[in-house]
């Protein structure tokens, strides 16, 4: 990994450089993956699964290798388990629509007070759609989930656990081989957001045996407008289709059609080629990397950015799990997360403010929100000495 | 502080520092909203912070009477200068003042973008609307 595979990031004297401490909400994309995008455009653009010619069949392979591809990144048993869709948000959306028909009253969802917005909205909806009861396990103040309360919570009336890998807010990783193995034994399906975890940490699904997984491409150095659900085979065969529409059929007629194999019964309609090629170009480049280095680099970084935040009277730090991956948050005392972030936007810092779209979290945590510092391979210690330099002269104005 | 004040002292700034020491004085400066006023009827939801915004008419003298408060220092400050513009003037003036080049003129123009979350564009709108239903 080379910082300069970003072009993004690259300074010139016009252009003074500007520290990016903003992964978490998407990370910044190396030359690998804008020529993957580029190229196929240039050179092998055409609707996939269609044409008899030999652009699309250029298209055809160029996609199917690329679910082939992220098959192998998270370790799944199939290709066919691999279904492409616009984000995280899309393929949660996804799991909890095709669950309509699956619960009713007495049923339970149990999610946690951490998850992100995505991740308790389309629970709500399902909950509201079916009358199952949508519950929320505690987090401590370290910012860990509160297990005790997790497992009181659980019992054999829930249906689906649905669980962040990694917090967007606090940066805490969940024990989430646990809470799977908790979730089966009360006979519950275990759903987990993996947003902000395939960045940071090698992910098996086997090996974690969920039963899903979501994940954006944007998070993970690829394009935008490209995610991935993980399922378990034999639940995605068994579940009905979601949208329907061009690709995810066998045969229409006006009265009735019969569905598509998997993974095509829940990917309606033209995909977007060209993300999942980009998000394909994004795991051969993480494939270049070693995760040992890699973990140890951020593990570094964020060791840094703690002990000089700690040093800063003021600043109160949120969160202090002891798995942590890419995010430190803070509050600064007697100061609005956006006063902070503004003035350290005027040094060229980018950091995120706010409730980070875990606004239960901020109202369990009794706060407004948080200045969020969120770290990616690019980062390195020199960001973390412009960061502090930059919040020592912010705390002067506050 | 008036606008001619605020305009004076913009003269003067020659960092980014200045600047915003002044404007984070001008928002500790603005006298509170009692709690009482900061409610869910008065509030401006931002994506990152806060304002509200009580909006009075006095039809015998034809003028507005606002005041502003927000959870963020710098919010507060940058709704100091658009109640310098605004309080106390006529739906017409109100109408026919354009902020958008005030706040270019100071430089401060990527504060009253949407995009920032900050609230004070929607304040800006809410004031307006209101100015529209009294002219
Ligand atoms: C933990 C978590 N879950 C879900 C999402 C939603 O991801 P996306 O907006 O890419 O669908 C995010 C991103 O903000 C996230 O951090």
């Amino acid at each position: 990994m080379n910082r300069s595979d970003f072009p993004i990031l690259q300074s010139s004297a016009d252009e003074p450089g500007f520290v990016y401490l903003d992964s978490a909400a998407t990370t910044q994309k190396p030359n690998a993956v804008i020529d993957a995008v580029s190229n196929y455009y240039r050179t092998s653009n055409a609707n996939v699964h269609r044409a008899a010619h030999k652009l699309s069949a250029l298209a055809t392979q160029a996609f199917e290798a690329a679910r082939e591809n992220v098959r192998a990144f998270i370790n799944a048993g199939a290709v066919e388990e691999i279904v492409f869709t616009r984000g995280t948000t899309e393929a949660i959306n996804l799991i909890a629509a095709v669950h309509r028909g699956a619960l009713s009253v007495g049923d339970e969802i149990l999610i946690s007070h951490l998850e992100h917005h995505s991740n308790i909205v389309p629970w709500q909806m399902l909950a509201a759609a079916t009358g199952a009861r949508l519950t929320a396990c505690n987090v401590l103040t370290s910012g860990e989930l509160d297990l005790n309360d997790f497992h009181s919570k659980l019992s054999n009336r829930t249906r689906i656990v649905a669980i962040g890998h990694v917090s967007n807010a606090l940066g805490t990783v969940n024990p989430i081989a646990d809470i799977v193995s908790a979730g089966h034994a009360a006979g519950a399906l275990v759903v987990v957001d993996g947003a902000q975890a395939v960045a940071h940490m090698p992910v098996d699904v086997s090996a974690m045996d969920c039963d899903f997984y979501a994940f954006s491409g944007h998070k993970l150095y690829g394009p935008t407008g490209i995610g991935v659900l993980y399922g378990r085979r034999e639940l995605l065969e068994a579940l009905p289709p979601w949208q329907g529409g061009g690709e995810m059929i066998e045969h229409v007629s006006i009265e009735t059609s019969t569905y598509n194999r998997l993974p095509f019964k829940f990917e309606a309609g033209t995909p977007n080629i060209a993300g999942a090629i980009g998000l394909s170009a994004a795991i051969d480049y993480l494939h270049e990397q070693d995760w040992q280095i890699l973990q140890a680099a951020e593990q570094e970084l964020l060791s840094m950015c703690i002990a000089e935040l700690q040093q800063m009277p003021e600043v109160q730090l949120i969160g202090t799990p002891k798995h942590r991956a890419g995010v430190v948050s803070f509050l600064v005392d007697g100061s609005h997360p956006h006063d902070i972030g503004t003035l350290l936007d005027q040094q060229g810092v980018s950091v995120r403010t706010g409730h980070h779209c875990t606004m239960p979290l901020m109202q369990h945590l009794n706060i407004p929100g948080t200045v969020r510092a969120s770290f990616a391979m690019y980062n390195d210690a020199d960001d973390v000495a412009k960061f502090a330099a930059a919040m020592r002269k912010t705390l002067t104005f506050v | 502080m008036t606008l001619d004040e605020i305009k004076d002292a913009f003269g003067f700034f020659d960092s980014w520092e200045d600047k915003y020491r002044f404007i984070i004085d001008l928002g500790k400066s603005q006298e509170s909203l009692p709690e009482s006023d900061r409610n869910e009827h008065n509030l401006i939801r931002g994506c990152q912070s806060q304002v509200w915004l009580v909006a009075d008419y006095d039809s015998s003298s034809n003028t507005m009477t606002l005041r502003i408060d927000s959870d963020a220092h710098i919010v507060r400050g940058l709704s100091a200068i658009v109640l310098a513009c605004y309080d106390g003037q006529t739906p017409d003036a109100i109408i026919a003042h354009d902020m958008d080049a005030l706040f270019a003129e100071l430089s401060l123009l990527e504060h009253l973008s949407p995009t920032r979350g900050n609230g004070l564009r929607a304040m800006v709108s809410r004031i307006r609307e209101l100015a529209h239903q009294h002219q």
